[in-house]
């Protein structure tokens, strides 16, 4: 059995960023493993882990530039057996890749690995598109369940048992045949820490990187009738009182103002 | 122009989101004059229907197929209305089952997908608002398409609330066949001893606490107010405190007198959970994160050194973290 998780490499922003036309200026940025795809990475490794999946290979897809290898390199720190990564000129210079470019590369690459099962991340906590995963099982032509917080594989049968996360802590128990796409929600398992042993033997796994011809695309995949316009801070709607001081002024502060309201009467 | 709105509904119930799409759906559809059309796919149609009858509403398809969300269903009766009308904006919630089959309808139909919209302009063509980077920036795209889809964000625009006169119409939708997914049930979690729906003050800790061993410090400050201890998700996903203390949108909506967030950023699936408190004070070191831009009161400081004093202040003793 195969297991194919996207992983994305997702920016995080510093507390003190500027933006510098249409994007945060990459100085104020840092990078990181998505905390979804982590949770999907490990799902995917408990599986290949459990008895009687010794057969299971877990690749992992990304979509970025080659500064995204540090976070493919995690991946596989974790377990993931190997890593594909895609990137060329023609996505460097996009303005940024809308979800349909993003499901049609990854498709491309499912394509051709041909998994039985597609974890992806419910979404990135950079863009928060949370569409990539369905969108990709459409291309695909794949069954999908989003935002799967717990997953029974049922290999022989061909089915996964999963739950939906809904609102309200309401969970929807479904089953879904394979081969599907299922994005996977933080809390549905402990992601593992790289071990130093995985770090080392990460560096000798293969991690193969495709540009767009040896997907069988071409530039217009970056076509896009969607166009970014503008990025600013947006106007704080509140008006917080901030206190300023020391910690001790702007505890006491605090602690007036909790005595006022009558939260406690010391 | 036109626009379809997809309702939505759960274990019998219309949900809220369903009244905001429609005032969405109204403002986009005005913008050009032209008709808002809403469907409602499964469950008791015509109830819901009737609910769903509000102004601006031009007409209402009801597909009567099955009694819950399954995408397939879903996905296969939306496609269908959307060839026979054509609109040129189809709207639906960005709520978890949105997610479930509006990016599939979207691949299906080719049109191009924004998600998570909170604010747009129509025109000619359209220029949506999003949120990126957690809340930290928002962007603007502009949609160059004569057909395209949005998701709209819960709880951004008011619910339409004054009775319409929409013609209801019956769609038969070709569904079903071999459905690869099949919906078995649902069930309740986060139940337990606490409830934090109840409490008047709250005393919530988010990831900025860094370890499960810190933990106990804020448990401190929450005993020495007399509060109760709530959290973001990722206390309760990494297993530092049960379910049942989990205030967002999978988690519990809160609505204390004094909500008091220390670490949390303000993501808004954590927002929609306590966005109602009375009073709002945050505790984080970054001065852009969102909470502030819902909090009343703020401390830009290091939460490891407000809360040992705070818990002073009242005669307490700060646990060593
Ligand atoms: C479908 C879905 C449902 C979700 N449901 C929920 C939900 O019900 N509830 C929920 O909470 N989230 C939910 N989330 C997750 C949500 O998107 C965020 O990931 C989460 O709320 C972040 O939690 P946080 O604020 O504790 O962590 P972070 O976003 O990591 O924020 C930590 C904050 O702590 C601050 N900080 C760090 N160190 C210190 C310090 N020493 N002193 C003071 N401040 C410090 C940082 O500046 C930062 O702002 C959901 C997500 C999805 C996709
Ligand atoms: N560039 C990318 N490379 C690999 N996977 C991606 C990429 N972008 C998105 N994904 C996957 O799609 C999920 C949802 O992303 P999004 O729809 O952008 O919020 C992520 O958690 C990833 O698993």
């Amino acid at each position: 059995m195969k297991i194919l998780v996207t992983v994305k490499e997702v920016a995080e922003v510093d507390d003190e960023f500027s933006i510098s036309g249409l994007d945060i200026d990459e100085s104020s940025l840092e990078y990181d493993l998505n905390e979804w795809d982590d949770y999907a990475v490990e799902e995917a490794v408990q599986l290949s882990e459990a008895d009687g999946h010794d057969d299971v290979e877990v690749v992992t897809v990304t979509v970025g530039p080659e500064r995204a290898e540090e976070t493919v390199r995690m991946a596989l720190a974790k377990g993931a057996d190997r890593a594909v990564r895609v990137w060329d000129d023609a996505l460097e210079e996009a303005q940024f890749l809308d979800l349909d470019a993003k499901a049609e590369l990854l498709a491309a690459v499912a394509e051709e690995e041909e998994p039985d099962l597609v974890l992806s991340g419910v979404q990135a906590a950079d863009d928060a598109n949370g569409a990539t995963g369905v969108a990709l099982a459409e291309r695909l032509g794949v069954e999908w369940a989003a935002v799967v917080n717990s997953l029974e594989l049922d290999a022989d049968a061909g089915v996964a048992s999963v739950r939906r996360e809904l609102e309200g802590g309401v969970e929807e128990l479904t089953d879904v045949e394979l081969p599907a796409v299922l994005t996977i929600q933080t809390g549905i398992n402990e992601p593992r820490y790289a071990s130093l042993r995985g770090i080392r033997q990460a560096q000798r796994k293969p991690l193969e990187v495709y540009d767009l011809e040896d997907v069988g695309l071409d530039e217009s995949v970056v076509d896009s009738p969607v166009e970014r316009t503008d990025m600013y801070e947006p106007e704080s709607e509140g008006d917080a009182t901030v206190w300023e001081g020391s910690s001790e002024d702007t505890a006491e502060e605090l602690a007036d103002f909790l005595r006022d309201k009558g939260v406690v009467d010391a | 122009m036109s626009v379809l709105a997809v309702a939505e509904h759960r274990r019998g119930e219309l949900r809220d989101v369903s009244l905001e799409l429609i005032t969405a759906g109204r403002r986009l559809a005005d913008a050009t004059g032209g008709d808002l059309d809403v469907v409602v796919v499964g469950g008791d149609v015509d109830a819901f229907a009737d609910r769903l009858d509000r102004e601006g509403v031009d007409t209402i398809y009801t597909v009567d197929e099955g009694e819950e969300f399954n995408h397939e269903v879903y996905a296969d009766a939306v496609e269908q209305l959307h060839a026979e009308l054509e609109p040129t904006a189809l709207v639906a919630p960005n709520s978890v089952n949105g997610l479930d089959y509006v990016p599939a309808v979207a691949e299906r139909l080719g049109v191009p997908l924004i998600t998570d919209v909170i604010d747009f302009e129509a025109g000619d063509g359209i220029e949506v608002t999003r949120e990126q980077y957690g809340g930290k920036v928002e962007t603007t795209y502009d949609v160059d398409a004569d057909q395209y889809a949005v998701t709209v964000r819960p709880a951004e625009w008011p619910k339409a609330e004054a009775a319409g006169d929409a013609a209801v119409e019956p769609f038969d939708a070709d569904v079903g066949g071999d459905l690869g997914t099949t919906v078995n049930g649902f069930e309740e979690v986060g139940g337990g001893d606490v409830d934090i729906t109840e409490a008047d003050v709250l005393v919530s800790v988010g990831r900025g606490i860094e370890e499960e061993d810190n933990i106990p410090l804020i448990e401190e400050l929450a005993d020495t107010l007399g509060a109760t201890l709530s959290s973001s998700r990722p206390i309760v996903d990494n297993g530092w405190l049960p379910k049942n203390r989990q205030v967002g949108q999978s988690g519990k909506v809160v609505t204390p007198d004094v909500y008091i967030a220390i670490g949390i950023s303000g993501a808004v699936q954590h927002v929609a959970g306590m966005k109602g408190a009375d009073t709002i004070i945050a505790i984080n070191t970054d001065p852009s994160a969102p909470i502030y831009d819902i909090a009343d009161y703020g401390i830009v400081d290091d939460l490891f050194d407000v809360v040992p004093e705070l818990i002073e202040e009242f005669g307490g003793e700060a646990p060593d973290v």
